[in-house]
């Protein structure tokens, strides 16, 4: 990704569906940056969902190495993975984001894509990420994006935006599932998208 | 995988719908089942913490029903649903979310006669108290707002003389005021008006009506518009803070711009019980096939049918606003440009005896208590669906005594007209 100039510039209130699925049909290990033990968290409804559907997870939280995340050692810092890793999952507030993209843009090789979870926005810290060729995501949940793009998410009444006239097989633990399916924008939820935009700069 | 615009009508036979991945069934199957089984103990686990997407009990969720929900969240342009047991269960569980016994919201006074009655009884007993404003009086919205108002709930074409409200100045005050508002979109159905491009925070539908359309099955459908932020100020617990019932989950923290739709589902559903019929969401899911053609011609018919009315020397007025005499024909220009929709009113110079004679000899209409069938209808509210008003809300919300309701079907408009003709005639 040497040409970054001739880069579009991402619209981070509105991704288009192609841009997402791009990175969730592509990356294959991802490190979850504020991962928690505790089993009613989010960061432990993403991490457990994300590895069932057969991501390469590693937990990441200083204040629990030495535990293990469903099997997943934890690791203090994005440092101390000794691997590389293609997607890093930030749940942590927009205040503390900027520290974490630095970390990981200290990174070699450099991570793909850095995501930043439900309700979490650093435009600063993402623009800093795309000149160097990262991909972005920012105020996201990478579950129900996925959940979002397979359908797997209509079972809770949530409009995947897709549709598909194929027969796809029944969901069973640890099947990768097929996220192409027709993305419609005529089910749109512009509305929430601009109420996200709203808020993002009234804060 | 272009991100191309399918139109409304595409999305009314597909949205929610693929083939059944066991059997391949093209229709959407009847899960007529209670229950589903568990993979393991740690799927079960999942699925009770909410951690995994998937079925438990028919009561929380049902994969007709799911695809009843997400068909409706397309056509609404909203980030989720909930499908329950009828309009008014949506009512209930929509402000079970928002309430707490001794708060306020604020209504529209030209509603539904049962949901006028809902609101000031069955919820006064809840501690939800309702405080009612005027739709042509936008300052009376402002007025009515206290610390304790949680939601403005409204009727974008209102129920019975098919007045059409002003969503945007009232979302306006909406928020500005930091509350949702609710629209029931039952007599528009989203072909005609989508609340949620207007400012709506969530869409409430009795799909009993056009959505279903045909008369033959009860329904009623939330949906989560997505837009409002639910953590500010801990005005709605429900949403903000931890659940304990689910051992400390944050549902907007979780679910984001759906978690209204979960609320409904997980505390209010769940724990009130009002679930729709598998066999129902079938029925009205194949009635949504056919909305946009059913509710053009629902439209076009009544407005012939509104035309010749207005020129009938027995008939004082016509309320509808598909015409351009009408009150709310401007309104109605801009929230409902394809048609203004079916459900209308007129009074007759001969008054109350004129109305129960007319009902008396009509052959095509059915009389009866219901809206939005492929049959034309007629009643005559004062003593029906309004009978429970004092007559001054009588008055108000447009069922006076002299005054008669129609809901048009998709008959031939002039087998219509020439049953009114006949029946106003001797
Ligand atoms: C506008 C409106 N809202 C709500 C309802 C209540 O719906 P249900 O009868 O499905 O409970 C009705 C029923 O007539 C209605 O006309």
């Amino acid at each position: 990704m040497s040409n970054n100039k001739k880069r579009q510039v991402m619209n981070h209130d509105a991704y288009p569906d192609n841009y997402i699925r791009g990175i969730l049909n592509s990356v294959k290990s991802i490190a979850m940056v504020g991962a928690s033990p505790v089993n009613v968290r989010p960061s432990y409804f993403a991490f457990k969902y994300l590895a069932q559907r057969g991501y390469d997870m590693i937990p990441v939280n200083p204040g629990h190495v030495g535990k293990e995340l469903l099997g997943k050692p934890f690791v203090a810092s994005l440092s101390d993975i000794g691997r590389p890793v293609d997607m890093i999952d930030i749940f942590r507030n927009s205040s503390h984001i900027m520290p974490v993209v630095e970390e990981a843009l200290a990174l070699d090789p450099l991570p793909k894509v850095i995501w930043m979870q439900l309700g979490a926005r650093d435009d600063a810290a993402a623009a800093k990420a795309e000149s160097v060729g990262i991909k972005v995501v920012m105020n996201r949940c990478p579950k129900i994006e996925y959940g979002r793009l397979s359908s797997e998410i209509s079972w809770m009444g949530v409009n995947s935006r897709t549709l598909s006239s194929k027969r796809a097989p029944a969901p069973t633990q640890g099947m990768r599932l097929s996220l192409n399916r027709m993305s419609v924008g005529g089910g749109d939820t512009a509305a929430s998208d601009r109420a996200a935009k709203n808020k993002t700069e009234q804060s | 995988m272009s991100d191309r615009l399918p139109g409304f009508s595409t999305l009314a036979v597909h949205a929610g719908a693929q083939p059944d991945p066991t059997t391949g069934a093209r229709a959407t199957p009847i899960y007529q089942t209670t229950s589903f089984v568990f993979n393991d103990a740690d799927h079960a686990a999942s699925l009770f913490g909410l951690q995994a997407f998937g079925n438990i009990y028919t009561r929380i969720g049902n994969p007709t029903n799911a695809v009843l929900e997400e068909r409706v969240a397309a056509l609404e342009g909203g980030t989720a649903a909930l499908a329950v047991a009828s309009g008014h269960a949506a009512q209930v569980v929509v402000l079970q979310q928002l309430l707490q016994p001794g708060d306020e919201f604020i209504a529209a006074r030209k509603l539904y006669g049962g949901s006028i009655n809902q609101f000031t009884h069955a919820f006064k007993s809840f501690g939800w108290n309702v405080v009612w404003a005027d739709p042509d009086d936008i300052a009376s919205f402002e007025r009515a707002v206290t610390p304790r108002t949680k939601a403005i709930f409204i009727e974008s074409i209102a129920n019975p003389a098919g007045s059409i409200t002003d969503i945007e100045a009232i979302s306006t005050v909406a928020r500005k005021a930091g509350m949702p508002l609710i629209v029931d979109n039952t007599l528009a159905s989203p072909y005609l008006i989508r609340p949620i491009d207007h400012g709506a925070d969530i869409v409430v539908h009795s799909l009993t009506k056009f959505l279903g359309g045909h008369g033959n099955s009860l329904g009623g459908i939330i949906v989560d518009a997505g837009t409002f932020d639910w953590s500010t100020g801990g005005k709605y617990p429900m949403l903000s803070e931890p659940r304990p019932e689910y051992h400390g989950i944050r549902l907007q923290e979780t679910f984001g711009n759906f978690a209204f739709a979960i609320a409904c589902r997980v505390l209010g559903l769940r724990d009130l019980g009002p679930a729709l019929s598998p066999f129902n969401a079938f029925m009205i899911l194949t009635g949504i096939e056919t909305l946009p053609l059913r509710m053009q011609r629902h439209c076009d018919n009544a407005k012939a049918v509104a035309e010749f009315l207005a020129g009938h020397p027995a008939v004082a007025s016509v309320s509808y606003a598909g015409l351009p005499s009408d009150k709310y024909h401007q309104l109605a220009r801009k929230y409902a440009p394809k048609g203004a929709g079916a459900v209308f009113t007129f009074s007759l110079k001969g008054g109350y005896d004129a109305g129960v004679n007319l009902v008396s000899k009509l052959q095509l209409f059915s009389h009866l208590a219901n809206v939005g069938d492929t049959r034309s209808l007629v009643i005559h509210p004062a003593s029906t669906t309004h009978s429970q008003l004092d007559d001054a809300a009588k008055v108000k919300s447009g069922a006076g005594p002299d005054v008669v309701r129609l809901s048009i079907g998709i008959e031939d408009k002039e087998d219509l007209i020439a049953d009114l003709e006949q029946a106003l005639g001797a």
